[in-house]
């Protein structure tokens, strides 16, 4: 009885699944299937097989070169010494082009580099995205998952690529590195005068926390169903039953309204995509169209007055 | 099972407790309210690192104050070769020379006490560049306190408002060498991502003072306008900017807000009045470095010098130490007026130079 519940503590084992067949056309899925443990106290306890295909080859391949770029420019920037490289891995970078080079491209040492690790990570990105629509269509799945993908690229593109180009400059970029791109992120907002103001932005964090908040409400309606069955997601779905019932009546209790197995779903995955998706459309608008936002802000009438607890501040040097 | 529980629990156990320590700080932690309510311009300071850091900061005792009879003859006629404080009665002159020992020189031994920038045994010698770069620093210290009350207001400044005991004050810079070696094929960013207490270990530039404090590279980078097109401020500009408030934030020991409302850093509106003098500073440090001590250059031997063979020049930490008001906001100058100029008459009339 016990491993039919939600909080299944056994682990029943028994010939690996090989997963379905393979239209024609694909590799054969590579590596014989294991099981852990450990990994079915998180998750299904098999591992494997692996389908890699030439996508995912070249994929993987395209993420390794732009790794190695960012990899052996930090080490050189501490003269090849590991030992340097270790302790202040997180404060090195391969940065950006310097500004004097607007949109040429740069000697290798002052930002070609980073153009070409830029290349190689897209190249990547863009053989995933296509792998995963591969993949899907393959095991006859809708393209969720795909366009999910392309919301984050969306927004890697704006902050590497596109809002770069409109704005003349390859040093507007991101800097590949742990701290570095943390200092970036302040300063771009100190620049352009508080991101904050923009409104997208906004839109990007209320997403953003919003889908924490799904996935809490979620995941806990969920587990507290499990009791009636309720994590049977699907069947529940297209067969309401009891759980479905009390995780619906239990939301119109507390807050008066309440999704269904179904649309939760659709919540959720509305809620993630679009915080790359807002996010991307701020930053795609900061210095192209508006350069200060707080001061955009006071325009629009929506940043506070406060009065002037000091007086008049008198402007030195005018 | 229990083995892995355990390890992992351990594990578990020594991350939450490193991240507690460095994220944490004992309390009692004190907020003070700056700006209008909501805006969170506070302080926020620990009782316990105050205490440290005002231990620090004590003003000395001052000297019993000398006779200034102006009938008494002037120092310049009772000594030889005195070029700066020969308008000063004779006693104001030892006490003046006694106060500088103490605040420069106060050890005891060779090329202490007088003997720091007096050749032994003769006083009006030049043997020393000690002397040479002392009488300079006696016409800064004037300069500051008559051109730049905007930064220093009624307080001032004396020799131990930076040397505090010492013949090299604690706190001085040198431009850096850069963090990597230029490579010619790959990019190596020498000039950032180096974890140094000018910009509080962040990856932001290390050098902030070259540019800000002896150069005059412009320091605000954000538009007045919401939509301007000919603002060209980069972001790399803006680390810059950043990492030379990250020093003055450290040094001062006070955070953004103490100058700044952090939604409009630019605006001098929303800001408090600490700005305005704050921004004084910057210009008094400049002329510092440039009118005072960078000209010194070829007077001093090369172990005063940087790596870069400049001198050690004044930026922000030299004078505060650690508190807004340097010493405190002690008024040591008003205890010695010796360091004032001397009247503009009495100028005219001093001996020429020989």
């Amino acid at each position: 009885m016990e491993y039919q519940y939600l909080f299944t503590r056994l682990q029943p084992s028994g010939p690996h699944y090989p997963g379905v067949k393979l239209p024609p056309g694909n590799d054969a899925r590579i590596g014989h299937p294991m099981t852990a443990r450990i990994l079915g106290y998180f998750a299904d306890a098999q591992i494997g097989p692996f389908y890699l295909g030439t996508l995912g080859v070249l994929s993987i391949l395209c993420g390794f070169i732009a790794f190695e770029i960012i990899g052996l420019n930090m080490l050189a920037s501490v003269n090849w010494n590991v030992v340097q490289f270790v302790k202040l891995l997180p404060w090195l970078a391969l940065e950006a082009p310097l500004p004097k080079h607007g949109l040429r491209i740069p000697p290798l040492a002052e930002g070609g580099w980073w153009l070409a690790a830029g290349f190689f990570l897209t190249a990547s990105m863009f053989l995933w995205a296509a792998r995963i629509w591969r993949r899907a269509a393959a095991l006859g799945l809708g393209q969720h998952t795909f366009w999910a993908f392309m919301g984050a690229v969306w927004l890697y593109l704006v902050l590497g690529f596109i809002r770069p180009i409109l704005m003349g400059s390859w040093s507007e970029a991101v800097p590949f590195g742990i701290f570095p791109h943390l200092d970036w992120t302040a300063a771009f907002s100190i620049r352009y005068g508080n991101l904050f103001y923009n409104p997208f932005h906004a839109l990007s964090i209320v997403f953003l926390y919003g889908s924490t908040l799904l996935f809490a409400m979620h995941g806990a309606t969920i587990l507290a169903v499990g009791r009636f069955g309720g994590e049977r997601e699907v069947e529940q779905a297209v067969d309401r039953g009891t759980a479905a019932e009390r995780a619906g009546i239990f939301w119109r209790w507390t807050m008066g309204f309440n999704a269904t197995y179904e649309s939760i779903h659709r919540w959720a995955w509305w809620f993630a995509i679009l915080t790359p998706i807002t996010g991307g459309i701020g930053i795609l608008l900061t210095g192209t169209v508006v350069d200060n936002w707080y001061l955009w802000a006071v325009e629009k009438r929506f940043a506070p007055a406060y009065p002037a607890v000091w007086g008049v501040i008198p402007v030195p040097g005018r | 099972m229990k083995f892995n529980l355990i390890f992992g629990g351990v594990v578990a156990a020594v991350a939450a407790l490193a991240f507690f320590v460095v994220t944490f700080e004992r309390p009692p932690v004190a907020t003070e309210q700056g700006g209008f309510r909501g805006t969170s311009m506070g302080r926020v300071e620990n009782p316990r690192t105050v205490a440290v850091v005002n231990a620090r900061n004590v003003a000395p005792p001052a000297l019993e104050p000398a006779e200034d009879d102006p009938t008494s003859p002037r120092a310049s006629e009772i000594y030889e070769n005195v070029r700066v404080l020969g308008h000063l009665s004779v006693e104001q002159f030892g006490r003046i020379m006694q106060a500088m020992t103490e605040w420069v020189y106060p050890g005891e031994g060779e090329n202490q006490g007088c003997n720091g920038c007096h050749v032994e045994g003769n006083f009006a010698a030049e043997g020393k560049y000690q002397k040479t770069v002392a009488r300079r620093m006696l016409q800064m210290v004037q300069t500051i306190n008559t051109t730049y009350n905007s930064h220093v207001q009624q307080v001032g400044v004396t020799c131990y408002t930076c040397h505090r005991g010492q013949a090299v004050p604690a706190a001085v810079w040198a431009t850096s060498p850069p963090n990597a070696r230029l490579h010619r094929l790959l990019s190596t960013a020498p000039e950032q991502n180096r974890p140094v207490a000018a910009n509080a270990l962040s990856s932001l530039p290390t050098d902030p003072f070259t540019p800000y404090l002896l150069r005059d590279n412009p320091i605000g980078v954000q538009s007045s306008a919401s939509r301007q097109a000919d603002n060209n401020s980069s972001i790399l500009g803006t680390e810059w900017t950043y990492s030379l408030m990250m020093h003055m934030s450290s040094s001062l020991g006070v955070n953004c807000t103490f100058c700044h409302n952090s939604r409009n850093f630019s605006g001098w509106q929303d800001s408090t009045p600490q700005r305005v003098t704050a921004w004084h500073g910057i210009r008094m440090v400049r002329a510092i470095n440039n009118d005072y001590i960078e000209p010194l250059r070829p007077e001093f031997p090369p172990h005063r010098l940087g790596p870069l063979g400049d001198t050690l020049k004044v930026n922000c930490t030299t004078c505060h130490q650690g508190v807004n008001e340097p010493l405190r906001g002690a008024r040591m100058l008003q205890d010695y007026p010796e360091l004032n100029p001397p009247p503009r008459r009495a100028g005219l009339e001093q001996p020429a130079r020989n």
